[in-house]
Order: structure tokens, then sequence, then C-alpha cells
């Protein structure tokens, strides 16, 4: 049983015939071949597979991909605009945020929520406390966010 | 629960202003891909044609296989179906010792134990197809602890159920222990088991027909699996092709394991003609049915002079090695030979030995035995220290080893060393005397809340143990691209250490040339030298070292036959020169081989002789609070001090330190494999907890810098080394809290302090 199901997926509109149940993070790797987003645990605790809805964080392993319909998804795709890197992409370039690399896409998403939004939550610590990290320890990726935070307050927050 | 981010530099001893690559920080080479969502992990690979694979495991821990029956409402004749019947070749894994089927063929020896295969192309159909297979059993008795697999009741391997044991013996403690006036301290302790928690699963594809295998997955060691797949398929080397693709996370988890995996997708897509299979584990069967860190408990014994000088110790050990010997054997090898700390004793024995349970096999982790040993010794030491009634690093500064002195191997230190300052530059930066004694004062306060301090002080063997590196005879090589640039051909996989950029780095510094000009072959057996495993802390040093030659000889090539110039050149010149070179002479390569340092001599036989050609040394500090009302743990500060030779890239080197520090905070404090059955409950990561943001303190990492001659530029190894410290300084850091009361088994959760406070 599949359905027709549109959203906006990082800034362009997308159509597909899915079911309804179907994991947003199966249909954003499967059905829209997105396949930056990753599944580390498929419950919600590792955090790897997160992106916007409407500018929100969530899990894209919980989330059915009817609830997307009509509305904004992006993914760490998303964040590449006219070639250019996000200066968090960048940032966790230059300051050695990521290892393996499997946590880094939604490592950033988070990164992103947070920097565009710092009073969502009480401090780093918190912001990324979804997410985690099995190479790193974090100390790198707090670089990243930090080093992001401080160029992204004196260039444009997009 | 909120703390800020503190400012968390790498601090390094060295100066490195005389090279141009070596010592500097360049963007790691995959890092780009790895941001924006490019890169292509194994379940981001699309197969024209593909089926989806699944395990059907065994539901019990031990006896025979009666009948596999396919029940109705699923579609079987769709479905490819395999079992050890299907097997066109051997039906064992090739490792040390051929003791593990692919497939159960008649008897089950432990829970979770492959038994058949099915696939199909709808994967949501595998899943439900696999509830579908019922096993009927005949259960046969089981054996879950190494005390019930030493009773002698239940023999299921071998004589004695002993996989493999040692014994090291230096001097003779016996008599020691009962001289007047010495201060006799026993203790036992248990270290639990630890699952990697890569944070992508296992995950493979394959591709096989009579005319040949290929293999795509997330591993560590290509060759390993190339190795465990010929006596499956009857198929000599070049007729398996195990190609890496990016690997998010290994930890030891994906060095001998994805034989498996890679196995049964190879073998479905034998039985299907051909047509690619994928089989991607999901977080609970990962966690299942896995490989995790031996469980480990150990004896020590010592006799100290009242002084404080260590006079006689006595170590025993016990691994749990589960129901094959996997890799059981090397790990316990490097388990022995970290027993006995780095500390100068006459009289040393260590007894080591791995013995079977009905668990699934216990396997390779980050450290690899060596933890599980440190831990015991360096927590005695800080119980030693409490009965003799001396400060514990002065009791350390008693005992530690010196240019001159020898292991209890009989290894002699013939290198430069300085533990002691390895030592005092950690008390320092933590303020460790300080706040031995302010936290002193504080806990003699009516505050729920205590704090705690406690330091470690250890080694790490980096390569492989003994005559290791000499039978594995490493290969690695460089290659002239027509543009002139160079490429790496080594089969060590990137995975999250950074391999691929520091051997671009030592590559680069030894052609001087730009590190841009170099790029990295993704390691495929069908294009790279067998240049080893990429475990032991042995990728940097031993196959850097092996590629800084093959550079060296790469640009004196250069200078015979294409008219590089002796005398320095710029990089357009060598590009030129390089091109020229490989419009000549077609595909250049050169490859380097292996050779053993001098002086570095092994007897297998007697345990004797220099286990390891380099040892890193540090000592980590852990600053903490207890909170007695909730009996939890946290962890506010953490020091990192090590000497590593030569730090190749600092910000790599750091996050090695980092990431090493935090995996095995979790294994002391939050980690806790429970076991029923011999096999893991709670296989998911909301009861299994990893540390978070939330639970990791500021890792403060500084580096020591003591080139060391037979690694690139003085490079050791150092991936493994973060792994052993932490858990005896939590360990210590608690019983400081708790005012002396030592918890000696690791994870230290909130109920083992209350329980101890009773």
């Amino acid at each position: 049983m599949t359905a027709k199901i549109s959203f906006t997926l990082n800034g362009k509109p997308w159509t597909g015939n899915v079911h309804p149940l179907k994991r947003l993070l199966d249909t954003l790797r499967e059905d829209a071949g997105l396949t930056g987003t990753k599944e580390g645990c498929g419950e919600g605790e590792c955090g790897a597979c997160t992106v916007f809805l409407d500018g929100q964080v969530v899990m894209s392993c919980m989330v059915p991909t009817c609830q997307a319909e009509g509305k904004k998804v992006t993914t760490i795709e998303g964040l590449v605009s006219d070639g250019d890197l996000h200066p968090m992409q960048d940032c966790f370039i230059q300051e050695g945020g990521a290892q393996c690399g499997i946590c880094t896409p939604g490592m950033i998403m988070a990164a992103v929520a947070y920097a565009n939004d710092p009073d969502s939550a009480e401090d780093m610590r918190e912001a990324l406390a979804g997410n985690l990290c099995r190479c790193t320890g974090y100390t790198r990726i707090y670089e990243s966010v930090k080093k992001a935070m401080e160029k992204m307050s004196v260039s444009e927050i997009r | 629960m909120s703390r800020a981010v503190s400012d968390t530099p790498i601090r390094r001893s060295s100066d490195t202003s005389q090279f141009k690559s070596v010592g500097k920080n360049p963007p790691r080479k995959e890092s780009r891909e790895k941001v924006t969502g490019k890169a292509k992990y194994i379940d981001d690979l699309t197969f024209e044609g593909c089926l989806y694979g699944k395990t059907v495991r065994s539901t019990i821990p031990r006896g025979k296989i009666k009948k596999i029956t396919f029940e109705p409402g699923v579609p079987w004749e769709e479905f490819t179906v395999v079992t050890a019947k299907d097997i066109p070749g051997k039906n064992v894994v090739a490792l040390i010792e051929m003791d593990q089927p692919f497939l159960v063929e008649t008897e089950i020896r432990h829970m979770a134990e492959p038994i058949a295969l099915i696939a199909h192309p709808d994967k949501g159909l595998v899943e439900k197809a696999l509830t579908k297979v019922r096993v009927e059993y005949e259960e046969l008795p089981a054996i879950f602890t190494i005390d019930e697999s030493l009773s002698g009741r239940n023999i299921q391997r071998g004589r004695d159920n002993v996989f493999k044991k040692y014994h090291i013996q230096k001097g003779d403690p016996a008599p020691v222990f009962s001289r007047p006036a010495i201060v006799v301290i026993e203790g036992e302790y248990w270290t639990g088991p630890q699952e990697q928690l890569y944070i992508e699963p296992n995950g493979v594809a394959a591709v096989a027909t009579p005319d040949g295998v290929t293999v795509w997955g997330s591993m560590q060691c290509p060759f390993y699996v190339q190795k465990g797949l010929k006596p499956l398929f009857n198929l000599p080397d070049d007729k398996i092709r195990v190609i890496y693709c990016v690997t998010g996370g290994g930890f030891g988890g994906k060095e001998e394991y994805p034989t498996l995996p890679a196995a049964h997708a190879a073998l479905l897509s034998w039985k299907a003609g051909g047509r690619p299979v994928k089989i991607i584990y999901d977080r609970m069967e990962d966690m299942w049915a896995t490989t995790k860190r031996h469980p480990c408990r150990t004896r020590v014994k010592t006799a100290f002079a009242k002084d404080g000088k260590l006079l006689a110790l006595q170590v025993d050990a016990t691994m749990d090695g589960g129901a094959y010997l996997t890799l059981s054997s090397v790990v316990l090898s490097r388990g022995t030979l970290h027993a006995f700390g780095p500390y100068a004793c006459d009289h040393v024995t260590i007894d080591t030995r791995a013995v079977f349970t009905n668990s699934p096999p216990y396997g390779a982790f980050r450290g690899f035995g060596a933890p599980q040993t440190i831990f015991p010794l360096e927590l005695h030491m800080d119980r030693a220290a409490d009965r003799l009634g001396i400060e514990p690093h002065e009791l350390r500064l008693k005992n530690i080893l010196h240019k001159g002195d020898t292991m209890a191997t009989g290894q002699k230190m013939e290198d430069e060393m300085d533990i002691e300052g390895i030592l005092k530059k950690a008390m320092t930066e933590s303020r460790y005397l300080e706040k031995r004694k302010s936290h002193r004062e504080h806990n003699r306060t009516a505050s729920p809340v205590k704090k705690g301090i406690g330091l470690s002080l250890f080694f790490h063997g980096a390569g492989f143990t003994g005559s290791g590196e000499v039978f594995l005879d490493s290969r690695a090589g460089l290659e002239i691209t027509p543009a002139g640039t160079v490429r790496i051909l080594t089969a060590n996989t990137e995975i999250g250490q950074g391999s691929f950029t520091t051997h671009s780095q030592i590559v680069a510094e030894a052609l001087r040339i730009p590190y841009e000009m170099i790029e990295v072959a993704p390691p495929d057996t069908a294009v790279v030298p067998n240049s080893g495993p990429t475990v032991a802390s042995r990728t940097c040093m031993i196959v850097g070292e092996l590629l800084r030659r093959a550079a060296d000889d790469l640009r004196d090539l250069l200078i015979r036959s294409s008219g590089l110039s002796n005398n320095g050149y710029g990089p357009d010149e060598f590009r030129r020169a390089a091109s020229a070179h490989a419009e000549k002479n077609g595909v250049t390569r050169v490859y380097a081989k292996y050779k053993p340092p001098a002086g570095i001599h092994w007897d297998d036989q007697t345990y004797t002789g220099s286990a390891y050609g380099a040892y890193a040394w540090a000592c980590y500090v852990c600053d903490l609070e207890t909170d007695l009302t909730t009996y939890q743990v946290e962890v506010k500060d953490f020091v990192a001090v090590q000497e590593v030779g030569r730090v190749i890239h600092p910000v790599i080197a750091g996050g090695q330190i980092e990431g090493g520090v935090a995996q095995a905070l979790g294994w002391a404090l939050y980690e806790n494999v429970v076991l029923k059955q011999g096999v893991m409950q709670n296989t998911q990561l909301t009861n299994y907890i990893l540390p978070t943001t939330a639970d990791t303190p500021p890792i403060r990492v500084f580096f020591y810098e003591n080139p060391y001659p037979n690694g690139p530029y003085g490079a050791k190894g150092l991936g493994e080394l973060p792994m052993d410290g932490p858990a005896p300084a939590v360990a210590s850091a608690v019983a400081f809290s708790l005012g002396g009361k030592f918890i000696s088994s690791i994870p230290i959760l909130p109920e083992n302090i209350c329980e101890i406070l009773k």
C-alpha cells in the first residue's frame, strides 16, 4: 500500500509513492536517493539520522513519511549551497570534528540547529546530548561548533 | 549536570619546524565527503537486482539441531535459502585455528550462532520470513562462567576447556612472600565485557559465482576476509576480491568478525546464481551476535618492603574466550604482556589462561587484552599505597622502570624514557596534590557530594606481539600517477583513526612534496599489497615506516631515471619528473617490505625477550564527584599525558586520545553488558549506555615527544593506549571519594556504590 506524498526536500519539491508509515529515514535514503542521513540504532537514541522537519530537529528513523507531507525537510545534503560548504561543515573539517564520519551528518544537523538558535539549549553539551559519537570523545566536535558559531555570527546565518 | 565546554587544546612538546607536513594539521583526506554526506558506506551502495540477506540464529546456548521448518505464510519459493549443506568448500572460518563453522552443521555452541541464511529482494519480507523459520533442538548442558568452565564438570574443549595458557617467570616470587618484615597484599579484580559500538553496524555485500567472489564491506582487514573465504569456496587468492567501503568505526569489532557476514552474503549470492546480496545488521542483531571485549578475572598478589619497594608480584588472570578460539590466544598474549606494568621488580610470575564457555566468541577490542590486566594492577597499586600509608604517586615513583631496567620478560629498557616526567606532568596539569588535599577536606563536610581524584600509570606496546610483525611480512607501496602525483597502496583501512591522512603526511614529508599531491587508493585486495591488518596500533608506526622507506626509494628512482634534481626540487619539478617517468615506463610502483629493527628478539616458548619494539607510556588523572544521594559518579576533569614518539598530526592524535578516553570511561562507569545464557540481553542503545556529551568531561591531552628510531619520523603507535588508563584512574578516584572503599570490578554502577556503602 503506497500513497503519494509530497514535501519540500532541501528547497525543492519532492513527490513519491511510498507507504505512509515508511520511516522518513528510508524514504530519504531509498526513494530520494539521499544517503547522507545514516541509521545507527533505529530507535531514536543515536541521532545519526537527524534531519530538520520545518526547521525542527527530528530523528528521521522515528518519523513516518506521512508526517512530512507538505512540510520542509532539510538533510545534510541541503546544507551545501552552490557548492559552498556550510560554515559548520567547513569547521568540522578544519577542527577534526569528523573521524569515522558515520555520526557526522546527524551531528552537524544538531549543531547547526543549536548554532541557529543558541537559546534552544542550556549549552552545547545539552544541545548535542542526543547525538552519539564513539570516535571523538566530543572534544573536537565542541571545537568545531565553537569555531563555526564564531564564523556564523559574523557571516549570514542560513 | 550542565558544564561549560572548557578550552581543551592539544599540547605537545617537540619542535617540528624542520618538517613541512609532519606535525602539521592538514584537513583529513576524506573529511569533505564525510561532512557533506557523500561518503559511501556499505549501506549507501546500491546493487542492481540486490537481495537482502538475514541470518537465522540459534536461540539456545548448546544443543543439536533436530529439524528446521520453513513455516507457511511466506512465499518460500521466492527465497534463496542456505544451510551448511549448501557450502561448496570447507565450512570453517580460517583464522588462528579452524574451529568455527560459518553455519552450524549439527551442534550449536552458543546463543545467536548462525544456522541458516535467507534472502529476498523485498527487505520487509525477509524480516517477516525470519520469524517463520522454526528450529527444533535437543538441548545440551551449557557453561557460562569461568568457574563453571574450569570446574571440570562439563568439558567441551580439549581436556580442560582451556584454549591457551601463558606463563612468564622472572626470579622467584614464592620465597619472597615468606620473608619477614614485608607487607603482602592480595586482591581479586573483575573487568566486564564491553561492546565496541561503532555507530555503523556490521554490513557487507557480495557477488559470488564459480568464476570468483567479490565482497564489499565495512571492515578493518580486507585480507582477513579474503583468507577466511578461500577455503569456503575452494578458490585461489586472485578469485576472492575484497573491497573496503568507508567504515563507520571499528575498534576491533570489525577486525575478525566481518569474515562471517561476508561469507554469509557470498554463500547466498552463490546459491542465487551470482545475484548481489547485502547483509546489514540492525543494532539489536549486531549487539546480540557479534564479538565483545573479553571479560577477565585477575588475582594480584604483591610483596612490598615497608618503604614501598615492590619485592614480588604474582598475577593470575583468566579470560572468558567464548565458544570458539577466534583471536583469544593473541588477546590473552597481549593481556599477559601488559600485566606487570611499568614497574621494576625482581620477582614476577604472570599466569594467564583463556577458557571456553557457551558464549558467543569474545573478540578484538581496542587495547586487545591489555586494559583487562592494567586495571587490576593499577588499582592494586592504589590499594597497596593505602595499606602502606604511602601516597599512590610516591609508591609508583619508588618502583617505576628506568633506562637499563628489565621488564618481567627480561626486555631491557634501552631507549631514553622519562616515566617520572610523565607522571609529574600529569600531576601538575591536574593539580593532583592540591586536589587530594582539598578533596579530603571537602569530604569531611556534610555535603552529600564527595570528591575524588586518582591516577594510573601504564604503557602500551605498539605493533604485533613478539615475532608477529615478522610473520605478517607486510608490504606497502607507492604508485606514480600519470599526472605526476603519488598514490599510496596499502591494505590499511581508514576507520576514523586518520590513517589515510597520517600516511599521506609521512609520504609527503619523505618525498618533500605538498600533502595535496598524495592520494590514497581505497583498500581493495585486487589493487593493494597486503600490508597487514589495521589493528594493534601498528598502522602509523609499522606501515607508515614502510611507506617512508618506499618514498625514499621512489625519490631515488626519479633522481636516477627521470632527472629529478638531487639538490632540492619544487612540486612542479617533481610532478614533471614523475609524469615523465610514468609516460616512459607505464605504471610504476615501488614497494617496501617489513624488516625487524635490529636487536629485537623474542622467544615464544619462554615468553622472554622484546615483546614489542616500542612502548607508549602514559599517566592519566581522573577528577570526579560521587553523589551519595543518587550514587552517581560524574567525571569533572580528565588529564591524559603520554609519550608516543613523534606526533604526526596533533589534531588526529589528540582525537584518538580523547575518543579512547571517552570509550574507556564508558567501560569504567556505564557500559554494562547484561548476560543471560551467555549472551547479551540489553541489545539496544536505550539500555546499553554510551557516554554522551553530558557524561564526557573535558579531556585534556598532553603529548611528550621522544622520537622512536624505527618509526616514521619517530612515531610510535597510540590508538589503543587511551583505552588502558582511564578505568583504574576512575576506580581509584571513586575509592578516594568513598573514603578508601575500593570497588574492584568495573563497570562501577550506582548500585555497586550503594552496595559497598551498606
